[in-house]
């Protein structure tokens, strides 16, 4: 059985002039200790997916249906106490924006402590402490100072670094990342890539990380889940879906993505775009979700959604015309 | 490369086309009401705050024609009479009609209520862009107005009052003098702010001259909140108003209003509490309904000043 | 830090300045001649130059001001009109009602307001949020005196429970000292609590969207904990400085709740100066008024940094 299985999940959400349906029918799933990616452009619904898991979408105006199992249990039908024992504790989370994700008028050492005291049940004095080993273990140094800083002292980095500890502080099962490295500098970004690989081998926890990066997602996910419109369009190995993408949009994605010294070799030296904007989601979609923007679009593709079908051995894909394979490329 | 592309468009034909299985809704639908109607159902205070301040101007207007008497007239014969089919809120003191004086009175809140606010939006908006533009005049001006916001203003206006007739001019003045300095911080504040703007340094890197820029750039954006604050400033002073009349220091009681017929019900307001009630409540409601529709402008206006305040 | 507290201090000397000019300079704002005015309609022309004499209307502007700024920094307020006592000695018989009053008020507004302020954002959009918000348009909209005969005829004339009027000095004791400044309290207190609660909710609101929230949820921890402790102390900052701001919103109300309960405070003894235009008295209440309250709110400003580490001196 896989740690988490998303089946059917749509988040809508009201607002005054229609309803935005930013997740329309996601399935996938994660095992124990793997490392998923999830991407797509901003707006696909990506990261409302992620906040999604742990319910943190509120509602309204916001609405979660389908199933979210973890370990069998469903989380949608988990009361707000129980899933408040699951936050943090056995699921936890790290946001894109180090700079504003961490708490301005409350310590570091504060604030990765409350995670202790609420699930472990850890005095303040016990909770400092561990606090203090945390930033030890993501690379902070003079952990004893910093534990007593307020966010502001912190560089960018080192916040995004004070979120992990937060985030790994009660050894999770689960850690959804939503564009970890977004907001960093480059170097930085390597640099948190290394550590959560680290932290992933020692605490052991399955990693589902969200980013429009494909970089990132060479770099350290396993399999790959590509979002469009809200639904997955294209699910399928790391190796496969960079050495084979079979949806359009995924074959787009990879084309606006830069080469390194590929302006050397003289040809085609420039970088593909993909036409046109992800359409609306407050309106019910007929066909096709990438049908406006697809090069290839028929009026098959205008009129029935495509299923998302196994076009080769774990690779999967929603394209009326993506050709389906008998052997594994 | 990233096109080895396993689609063949056109050319290979779907052996069996496989149709995704719509979702279903999880959310009953939105109703959009679109035009004027639509704005109204949006904006409920609008169209409530709106519909009653509405009233109140057209019974101000209409005060003769609506069974009113003279509201001025004593009549110490039937002195402190109870509301009756007659006397509807019923006499005071020295007999006057109270339901006459009431609606008579909505013209002296109204007045004072509608010239403070244009008076005041008027002087602010000319302080505000004289010390958001000149610089050398911007700390003098300021420092003025943080000494005058520092009197509180319900006390500045007693003050002012205190040293001049009673009458419903020096009242709107009194009150304007008090309001003046809140409004000139907001306007200084936008000018700040928008001067800060790339297409404002835009306009000024080409040369545009001040004035046009003010034209221009800085009054469209400053319309919005001084509407809001207006409306707000309309409701103030019509309190202000009733206050500063209540305690003897505003509209002279041979006028009507709805501040000074309740001065003079003081006396009596443990026995004969409807004297006081019914102009406490048509100036509670016209208050209120002004603030209705200052909410309803600033949620409709501009949705970023809903979070001020 | 020191620096800083010394440079705040120092910037409302100026503020004061011009509070202190202009309450001077009001008599000359006026039109007409300031003795005829507060001599009052029935005045004799000996009347009117005794006042002229009295007030010192007689010299120069600019040295009647310099000699007025004088007598304050010594202490000195002036003489009333009506009474011929020192203002500042008539102040001090007035000041102990009006202090427990505000400070009552103070308090019972701010308990009220932050937590109603809290809940009406928590459940923004909800029944309990616009129950919150209307009392709140309501509380600006209805005049203190109005609150206040409203109370006291419910409370005290028909159920009986609290006196109607009147005050009672502290040394008398605690309990009849606060019953008899309940109701004005409440009714002082309402457009406070409007204000209080409002910004509390704005603030609030905005706050509750800020990523820290969203990551405080997702640690897992509860609801009380993330509005009181996680959001409550972000929002601080714009709620203290609106009750600083507010407190011109007392001062102004108290004058006209003391008249409607008959506390014989500095609010009271405003209204009858203006009722027999005894304009030393007027000055001084005025002048000690805007003090308190620039002082107040300089206060407030140098409380910031509890609030806020980001905020450095």
């Amino acid at each position: 059985m896989a740690l988490l299985e998303v089946e059917n999940l749509q988040t809508h959400f009201r607002a005054p002039d229609g309803i935005n349906r930013a997740v329309d029918g996601v399935n996938f799933h994660v095992n124990a200790g793997e490392t998923v990616a999830i991407v797509g452009e901003s707006g696909c619904g990506k990261s409302v997916t992620a906040m999604s898991i742990l319910r943190l979408i509120p509602e309204p105006p916001g609405k979660i249906a389908g199933s979210i199992r973890f370990n069998g249990r469903d989380l949608l039908k988990c009361s707000d106490r129980e899933m408040r024992a699951i936050r943090g504790n056995e699921i936890s989370m790290i946001f894109q924006e180090p700079m504003t994700s961490l708490n301005p008028v409350l310590t570091v050492g504060r604030q990765i402590g409350e995670t202790l005291r609420l699930h472990q049940g850890m005095s303040a004095q016990q909770a400092e402490a561990r606090a203090v080993e945390m930033l030890k273990l993501v690379g902070i140094p003079e952990p004893e100072r910093r534990v007593r800083e307020y966010p502001h002292q912190l560089s960018g980095g080192m916040r995004q670094r004070v979120m992990i500890a937060i985030a790994l502080a009660c050894n999770p099962k689960l850690l959804i990342a939503d564009e970890p490295t977004t907001a960093l500098d480059v170097t930085i970004q390597a640099q948190i890539l290394d550590l959560m690989r680290d932290l992933k081998r020692t605490v052991g926890a399955a990693i589902v990380i969200i980013t429009h990066d494909l970089g990132v997602v060479a770099e350290v996910a396993e399999r790959v889940i590509v979002m469009y419109a809200g639904r997955k369009v294209e699910e399928a190995s790391v190796e496969k879906l960079f050495r084979n993408p079979r949806h359009p949009y995924t074959q787009g994605l990879l084309g606006s993505m830069p080469k390194l010294g590929s302006s050397l070799t003289g040809e085609e030296t420039r970088l593909q775009e993909i036409p046109g904007l992800v359409p609306s989601l407050k309106r019910k979609l007929e066909g096709c979700v990438f049908a406006s923007r697809c090069s290839h679009t028929t009026d098959l593709c205008r009129k029935v959604a495509p299923a998302l079908e196994e076009k080769a051995d774990g690779h999967i894909a929603a394209c009326h015309y993506a050709m389906k394979e008998a052997v594994a490329a | 490369m990233a096109s080895a592309s396993v689609l063949s468009p056109g050319q290979v034909s779907p052996e069996a086309v496989k149709a995704a299985t719509p979702m279903p809704d999880i959310m009953p639908p939105v109703k959009t009401r679109k035009g004027f109607i639509g704005f109204l159902w949006r904006n409920p205070s609008i169209a409530i705050g709106g519909a009653i301040v509405l009233l109140m101007v057209l019974m101000a207007v209409f005060a003769p024609l609506l069974f009113t008497v003279d509201p001025t007239a004593l009549a110490p014969a039937r002195r402190t009479r109870e509301p009756s089919a007659m006397y509807w809120f019923g006499t005071d003191m020295l007999g006057r009609d109270v339901y006459s004086r009431v609606i008579y009175g909505a013209r002296v809140s109204l007045i004072v209520g509608f010239s403070v606010a244009v008076l005041s939006s008027i002087v602010g908006l000319t302080i505000g862009l004289v010390s958001g533009f000149v610089r050398w005049a911007d700390s003098i001006v300021m420092r003025v107005m943080d000494g005058m916001m520092s009197i509180p203003p319900i006390l500045l206006a007693i003050a002012l009052m205190a040293l001049t007739r009673g009458s419903v001019g020096n009242v709107i003045i009194a009150i304007t003098i008090a309001e003046v300095p809140r409004v000139s911080r907001l306007v200084r504040g936008v000018v700040l702010s928008l001067r800060e703007q790339p297409y404002v340094d835009a306009a000024v890197s080409c040369g545009t001259r001040t004035p046009v820029i003010i034209w221009r750039h800085i009054l469209p954006n400053t319309v919005a909140p001084m509407t809001v604050q207006a409306t707000y400033i309309c409701a103030s002073a019509m309190i202000v108003e009733s206050i500063l009349s209540f305690i003897g220091a505003g509209t002279p009681p041979i006028i009507p209003s709805w501040g000074n017929i309740m001065a003079e019900g003081r006396a009596l307001w443990q026995v004969k509490p409807y004297i006081v009630f019914f102009p406490a409540l048509f100036l509670s409601i016209t208050v209120l309904a002004v603030n209705l529709l200052g909410d309803g402008l600033r949620d409709a206006l501009d949705p970023r000043m809903a979070k001020r305040i | 830090m020191f620096a800083y507290v010394v440079r705040r201090v120092l910037a409302t000397i100026p503020v004061m300045a011009v509070v202190a000019l202009f309450v001077f300079s009001l008599l000359y704002i006026a039109p007409g001649d300031p003795a005829a005015v507060i001599a009052g309609d029935q005045a004799t022309p000996e009347d009117v130059e005794r006042i002229r004499q009295s007030l010192g209307l007689d010299r120069p502007y600019l040295v009647r001001f310099g000699a007025w700024v004088f007598d304050i920094l010594r202490g000195d307020l002036g003489v009333s009109i009506f009474t011929n006592l020192p203002v500042v000695t008539m102040i001090k018989q007035r000041i102990e009602p009006t202090l427990s009053l505000m400070l009552v008020t103070l308090i019972l507004a701010v308990s009220i307001a932050i937590p109603m302020g809290v809940v009406a954002a928590w459940k923004v959009g909800t029944w309990i949020d616009r129950s919150v918000m209307g009392f709140a348009v309501l509380g600006f909209s209805v005049p203190v005196f109005v609150v206040g005969y409203l109370l006291a005829y419910v409370f005290a004339l028909e159920l009986d429970w609290l006196p109607v009027q009147g005050y009672t000095s502290f040394s008398e004791g605690l309990w009849p000292w606060f019953e008899n400044l309940i109701l004005p309290a409440i009714a002082l207190g309402s457009v406070y609590i409007a204000l209080i609660a409002r910004i509390t909710r704005a603030t609030m609101l905005e706050v509750l969207q800020q990523d820290y929230i969203r990551t405080a949820r997702a640690k897992g921890a509860g609801q009380t904990s993330i509005l009181f402790l996680h959001a409550l102390k972000n929002a601080a900052v714009p709620i203290v400085t609106v009750i600083g701001i507010g407190i011109a919103l007392l001062i102004g109300g108290a004058v006209v709740t003391e008249s409607v309960f008959a506390i014989p405070g500095l609010g009271r003894l405003t209204v009858d100066a203006i009722l027999r235009r005894d304009y030393p008295v007027i000055q001084g209440v005025v002048l000690l008024f805007s003090f308190v309250y620039v002082l107040v709110n300089l206060a407030i400003d140098l409380l910031y940094t509890l609030f806020d580490p980001r905020i450095r001196y």
